[in-house]
């Protein structure tokens, strides 16, 4: 398919209040629209209104990261037999993972079963104060991807959502491959892209990068050659009578426009991203011929060509009520392997200062071990306090925030919540914590909670920025 | 008539194949029916384009006609046969006779349960938290109150002073079923629910005058797993924003002072305000949502911002639908007919003129694109397709028959990836803007390219059926048509057909998979039009 840049950038301009009305099929007037913006425009602190423009249209100077990769752990993974191991605290509490082994920064202990991010820890923090009482997995991955309470009208979108507003569209990102990108499932039961509406949520790739090709849902259609496709096109173009018979009309165009792009994606170069047999086989053994390793090399690929945010989903069996000891020897090692690679991977292709890599789950894990059965040796929820990672786009490594108490139990020092995380991130990304999202009923919500929102804060990580 | 349809059709098809499709307009979807009003609401919708200078649209043909009353009605695509047979039918009465017969069919209540379930919030998991008995309980009440046609006015009434269980007296999930339990959450939710108004806009005095009302709800737990009663507690202070509110005296929202006695539940004090004839309030609330949905915008746009700074646009009109409902003692059904058989709404998509107050005065029928369950159901019903859903929080699972249609889904948490892509209602706050139709890359890639379009199309039994039995390309166009947009293809359609068939690009069953897969992806499909 032949496309001119221009076309290209056409697509991603924003649309007008009424051709985005239009297509939502609540058609609203001209007259409508006008007044709709003035009513936004007054609603808002008019300061405000100017920055988020001023932001969308020239990325700060000072942003150094331009990506995140987001490690999703689904489930919520032990603090203890990772990131914040507790070898004093006696077998009740760190059970057989009671050797940690020291990293490549001075002082620094991780759990053994990780010894290649042990050799990477200069490039990482570790964050073992974090913290939100919740432990609920639905309600703590809503807060830890939002930075937001549960409850009130609003369903607030992730921090993948709010990348894609400012550093997507509005930002003039004019790649062709979506600015959100979840490998490979979503994480369902979650909303992402929360009021901002189903525009901002990812897309999700399907498929497995671990298989000898990546059938990446709607972008490789196997058994269909891109003959046939041309061919078909062609048809369907030939008997869209009712486009037509409406020329010009806004919301066929606009789908028109969405249509171009599915196929900038289906015959064009940009789909060849997924076409890992374009790397060399010694690398994709390093990072693990496995889901998330070969996930882990996607989203190097696809932070390469700009897309602002990958999440990886990853579903490893991390919520180990029962035997935690036997899952985290099994599926560390998977882990351990797949993300150390990614970090110097990164660092290789000169990404690694403009990529944030941000590893978390939901909560940690209760510290003192359920031996009886049924658990036999397993852990429950845990929100009073977790670890969680951030390397690379400006984040400096090398270093451990806060800590949590003797038995991993409760924050000690210096409490970081969802909100203080992702507010650090944004700074690094150019986008202002207190930016004001554009709410569909024309509330003020900012990307963060603001000070008149109370809500619990240790401060952003000006430490390590 | 559902028996076998395909199958019929094509046989029916087979032998009218040497009968060319009923004469046409300029296109297929306008025709030369006269505008001439067929009721009060044709009259004061022609009169006020009339005085904005807009001509209306031409009346539609049948093919968009029975297409558009199924959507719109039952929220299914009419089959092949059902199509046909309608387009053929002589009988000038056909319009009317097809909309009393939808109007009685079962999916009319499946699919208006549906849009009932978004508006009440009917999910059983986060954030409303329903649970999955109680889900199931309030959406099979509020399915038999549509079936069974229940006055509007009784409805709401049991919704707003029912006491009971939460799986025993499925109306008391109204309580439940919304984020903010405190007395001002619940007066904003009834205010959106039965005002279409939004109360978090009104003075703080008034929102505090009608959240008096609901200081009283009380909610318990029992021995039973999630089960709640929720009843009315004479004695309910246990909160700091009820306390807060408690000191307010109960004011109607109109700003008339309440007189409550001690041991008056005072929800039936407000719901008989509220439901009263002289309550203009309530009435134009229902009377404009029927509107939008069947028209696809409000009197008042959006139909539940209804505020002194958004009047509507025609004011006669919204009066007439009010008086309608009234008189008929709030029968939505006759309002309903009422929409449905007027000129009004069986006007094309096609306008005269761009014009933007021929959109908010309905000078045509707008585009929309179709429901993301509608649609997938379409999907099923040409392909023959199924959808597994089932959810795995919280234990014990749920699993759902494979034949149910999305449409008659209860519960908003069930979780499907392709309801999520299409924009389905999340359900969580009621608002009608919630369902989000727009088009999105995407959506566009997975009808186009992914492997569950592919598989179903694949596996149709419209293809088997046509291409096995040795049809020539215009009989094959002709049952996909029918099957698929509900019209007799034109002759032009027919020749593309014909040459795409002959030109030894494909094979012949790949060339009928191209053209199912063509006419899928065409806005005519995708769009309610």
């Amino acid at each position: 398919m032949n496309t001119s840049y221009d076309s290209i950038s056409r697509l991603f301009k924003p649309l007008t209040d009424r051709q985005i009305a239009r297509m939502s099929g609540t058609a609203i007037s001209r007259r409508e629209a006008v007044q709709r913006t003035l009513l936004g425009a007054a609603g808002l602190v008019l300061g405000h209104h100017l920055s988020l423009r001023a932001l969308a249209a020239t990325p700060s100077s000072k942003a150094k990261a331009k990506s995140v990769i987001q490690i999703w752990m689904w489930g919520g993974p032990s603090h203890l037999d990772t990131w914040d191991p507790k070898p004093e605290a006696g077998n009740d509490y760190c059970g057989p993972l009671n050797k940690p082994i020291a990293t490549n920064v001075d002082g620094i202990r991780i759990c053994e079963l990780m010894p290649l991010l042990a050799k990477q820890a200069d490039k990482y923090a570790i964050i073992r104060s974090m913290t939100h009482g919740s432990n609920g997995h639905e309600t703590a991955s809503y807060m830890v991807q939002t930075a937001r309470a549960q409850g009130g009208r609003d369903v607030f979108p992730s921090v993948g959502a709010v990348v894609s507003l400012f550093k997507g569209a509005q930002a003039g990102y004019k790649g062709l491959l979506p600015p959100y990108i979840v490998l490979t499932e979503p994480q369902g039961r979650f909303s992402e892209a929360g009021f901002l509406g189903p525009r901002y949520k990812p897309f999700a790739t399907g498929g497995d990068p671990g298989q000898s090709r990546f059938a990446v849902e709607g972008v490789v259609a196997p058994g269909i050659s891109d003959q046939r496709q041309r061919d078909r096109r062609e048809l369907l173009h030939q008997l869209d009578t009712l486009e037509h018979a409406m020329p010009g009309d806004t919301q066929l165009t606009a789908a028109e426009q969405c249509e171009k792009q599915a196929y900038d994606l289906i015959l064009g170069d940009a789909g060849k991203v997924f076409d890992l047999s374009q790397e060399k086989d010694e690398l994709r053994e390093r990072y693990g011929r496995n889901t998330f390793g070969q996930s882990c090399l996607v989203a190097r690929r696809l932070v390469e060509r700009g897309v602002p945010y990958v999440t990886i989903n990853y579903k490893g069996g991390w919520d180990t009520h029962k035997q935690n000891f036997q899952v985290m020897r099994r599926r560390l090692p998977e882990m351990d392997k797949g993300m150390a690679t990614l970090l110097q991977d990164l660092a290789q292709h000169g990404l690694l200062d403009s990529t944030i890599v941000w590893w978390s789950g939901e909560f940690g894990r209760t510290p003192k071990i359920q031996w009886e059965a049924p658990w036999s040796g397993g852990r429950g929820h845990h929100g009073g306090v977790f670890s969680a990672v951030v390397a690379g786009g400006g984040f400096k490594g090398g270093q451990v925030i806060g800590a949590s108490d003797a038995k991993g139990d409760a924050v000690k020092e210096r409490p970081v919540y969802p909100g203080d995380l992702i507010g650090s991130m944004y700074e690094l990304l150019g986008i202002d914590p207190e930016a004001k999202l554009p709410h569909p009923q024309g509330l003020v919500v900012s990307a963060t909670p603001s000070a008149a929102d109370k809500a619990p804060t240790g401060g952003r990580l000006k430490e390590i920025i | 008539m559902t028996r076998s349809a395909p199958i019929l059709a094509l046989f029916l098809v087979a032998s009218f194949s040497g009968i060319a499709a009923p004469a046409l307009a300029l296109n297929p979807y306008d025709s030369k029916v006269d505008q001439t009003a067929h009721n009060a609401i044709d009259e004061l919708v022609f009169a006020k384009l009339d005085q904005c200078k807009v001509q209306p649209a031409a009346v539609c043909s049948d093919g968009v006609f029975v297409r558009r009353a199924y959507l719109d009605v039952i929220g299914t695509l009419p089959s092949g046969f059902e199509a046909r047979e309608f387009i053929l039918d002589r009988s000038p009465a056909k319009r009317l006779v097809l909309i009393d017969k939808l109007l009685e069919r079962d999916e009319f209540a499946d699919y208006w349960a549906m849009k009932w379930s978004d508006v009440l919030r009917i999910k059983a998991e986060f954030p409303i938290n329903l649970w999955p008995n109680a889900a199931q309980a309030y959406h099979r009440w509020v399915r038999t109150c549509i079936r069974d046609n229940v006055p509007y006015d009784r409805m709401v009434r049991q919704m707003l002073t029912s006491s009971g269980s939460n799986f025993r007296v499925p109306p008391v999930n109204f309580y439940r079923a919304m984020q903010n339990h405190e007395p001002a959450g619940i007066a904003q939710t009834v205010a959106l629910t039965f005002m279409g108004t939004r109360a978090d806009k009104w003075p703080k005095e008034r929102l505090a005058g009608m959240a008096a009302f609901f200081t009283k709800v009380g909610y318990k737990a029992t021995a039973e797993w999630k089960e709640e009663i929720v009843f009315f507690d004479p004695c309910k202070t246990n909160t700091a924003a009820s306390n807060e509110v408690a000191m307010v005296a109960a004011v109607f929202p109109d700003g008339a002072a309440a007189h409550l006695l001690p041991d008056q539940d005072p929800r039936e004090v407000f719901a008989d305000w509220l439901i009263d004839p002289k309550n203009p309030w309530f009435t134009q609330s229902i009377a404009n949502r029927v509107w939008a949905w069947l028209l696809g915008r409000g009197i008042i746009q959006e139909p539940d911002d209804a505020r002194p700074d958004n009047p509507p646009s025609n004011p006669e009109l919204l009066a007439l639908l009010q008086r309608e409902l009234i008189t008929s003692h709030y029968d939505l059904k006759h309002l309903y007919r009422l929409i449905l058989t007027s000129k009004t709404y069986q006007l094309s998509a096609i306008p005269k003129a761009d014009s933007s107050e021929g959109d908010t005065n309905f000078s045509h029928y707008p585009l929309r694109r179709l429901d993301a369950e509608v649609l997938i159901d379409a999907l099923n019903k040409i392909t023959g397709g199924k959808e597994n859903y089932s959810s795995a929080i919280p234990e014990p699972f749920t699993f759902i028959p494979e034949n149910q249609r999305s449409i008659a889904l209860e519960d908003g948490s069930i979780t499907s990836s392709f309801l999520e892509l299409f924009g389905r209602p999340s359900r969580d706050t009621g608002l009608e803007s919630e369902r989000n139709n727009r088009p999105t890359p995407d959506q566009r890639l997975h009808l186009l390219n992914s492997t569950q379009t592919q598989r179903k199309i694949e596996q149709s039994p419209m293809i088997k059926n046509l291409v096995v039995a040795g049809k020539s390309p215009r009989d094959i166009a002709t049952g996909m048509y029918l099957g698929i947009l509900s019209r007799f293809p034109t002759e032009d359609e027919l020749k593309i057909v014909e040459g795409y068939f002959q030109s030894g690009k494909v094979a012949r069953r790949e060339a009928a998979v191209d053209l199912v897969w063509s006419l899928i992806n065409s806005a005519e499909f995708l769009y309610r039009h």
